[in-house]
């Protein structure tokens, strides 16, 4: 059964899709129906968040034992990553639309995080595309990795607490998990970060396969 | 032994530093005539805040700049040279002591000539200087690795300032908000936490550049 991961995430991505937008949610000011985008923004973000780390972990593990392979797993996760940034920015953008009356704001420490991770991203790529020697980018890419994923978790994670931020759990915010997410909505949630890390895992999958063909190919 | 090596390498950069006087009167120039557009610019008072930020931007593009050719020597045959004669943690620790020296007088060059063309009252000048001497030692921290990276990927500045400007925001952001505090005159409790955090990123820098860099050196 080495399939039965694509399966699961089939499945759970379905069953949140369709029950997130029937299941009871709280009634709550300024958020009213817009919470049920918890289902959708924050379980991108964990998939994001999956691919990226994986993204390091091969990262480390091409330096540690020099396999082609590695760095093709790295490369691939990270767009994966890239990948799944996009659709969290725009739920996440239609979603403080709606709450905080802006499509974009500079008050956030998370937003900015996430500004910061996509131009690093970007950066990464365009590292890659400028070295020819295989090798030699494989080395450089990954030593890039690591470094600016560990400055980024550090911006992620460090800054928003010691400034105020609009998100929940944050600077006086209450966290989702305290207040507002009630049984009813865990039942749709944990299953959505669930079923977006195994469809991201698919989708690395896939990628994954093509390049290491087209590494074949080019030989 | 260790130790040895990395002052011998300290004092070659500096050696190479100061006879090519070019080098030392281009950044000075840089540097004044950077300040002197942006205060013609400016041509009257500003608020405090865009004083602050004018400040950071100026020395952080200084600083990308000036960083870029810290391993363009290192090209051809010098490389060889040093790859046969020192290890690479000590040439990295000897690189980021120099950068940081450098980037430290260079800061304060800078504020001198910034707060003589745009005047500003300073309330807390200790915490100022402090917070400008570790961002700068931080920035030369990592300048030094991207520019590594960036010199083994053919060496161009926009590849430089892409890969260095995503992760030098966590130090900038953070220097900028104590900086702000040190120019309204806030007592030290307040900007504690923040100066801890510059320390620990100042450590941090050093450690994954020292952990890093041989992947770099070793091609």
């Amino acid at each position: 059964m080495k399939h039965w991961y694509k399966i699961a995430g089939t499945v759970l991505v379905l069953y949140t899709l369709i029950f997130g937008l029937l299941n009871p949610v709280p009634r709550l000011d300024i958020l009213n129906e817009t919470i049920r985008n918890l289902y959708y923004h924050v379980p991108i973000w964990f998939a994001m968040l999956f691919q990226m780390s994986l993204s390091i972990w091969f990262a480390i593990k091409y330096l540690s034992t020099g396999d082609y392979k590695h760095d093709l797993a790295s490369h691939n996760a990270a767009q994966v990553g890239f990948f799944f940034s996009i659709p969290g920015l725009l739920t996440g953008s239609l979603w403080a639309r709606f709450t905080w009356n802006t499509w974009w704001t500079f008050q956030d420490p998370k937003l900015n995080g996430v500004a910061i991770a996509i131009l690093i991203y970007l950066a990464y790529f365009l590292l890659r595309s400028s070295v020819i020697d295989e090798i030699k980018r494989a080395r450089i890419s990954a030593v890039y990795n690591i470094f600016a994923y560990v400055m980024m978790i550090v911006f992620i994670m460090i800054l928003p607490r010691l400034t105020d931020s609009l998100h929940p759990g944050n600077g006086g915010n209450p966290a989702f998990g305290k207040y507002d997410l009630d049984n009813n909505m865990r039942l749709i949630f944990y299953p959505a970060v669930m079923g977006w890390i195994l469809i991201s895992c698919w989708i690395l999958n896939v990628k994954l396969r093509i390049s290491e063909l087209n590494h074949l190919a080019n030989d | 032994m260790q130790i040895t090596k990395i002052t011998q390498l300290v004092k070659k950069e500096f050696l190479l530093e100061f006879r090519q006087k070019a080098s030392l009167g281009g950044i000075l120039i840089y540097i004044v005539s950077t300040v002197f557009v942006s205060a013609l610019c400016v041509k009257s008072t500003i608020p405090v805040y865009v004083w602050n930020a004018l400040f950071w931007i100026i020395l952080l593009f200084a600083s990308v700049t000036i960083s870029t050719k810290s391993f363009m020597k290192e090209a051809r045959g010098m490389g060889l040279f040093n790859y046969l004669h020192y290890s690479p943690r000590s040439f990295i620790l000897s690189k980021i002591i120099f950068n940081m020296v450098l980037m430290v007088v260079i800061s304060i060059i800078t504020l001198f000539f910034y707060s003589l063309f745009i005047p500003q009252i300073i309330g807390n000048f200790t915490l100022f200087f402090i917070t400008l001497v570790l961002t700068s030692s931080g920035f030369a921290g990592v300048l030094s690795l991207t520019s590594a990276i960036a010199a083994k990927a053919n060496n161009n500045f926009s590849l430089m300032s892409i890969l260095s400007f995503p992760v030098l925001m966590p130090l900038l952001l953070i220097s900028i908000r104590l900086s702000k505090q040190a120019i309204d005159g806030l007592s030290w409790g307040v900007s504690y936490n923040f100066l801890l955090i510059l320390v620990a990123l100042n450590i941090l820098v050093i450690m994954l550049a020292n952990l890093l860099f041989p992947y770099l050196w070793n091609d």
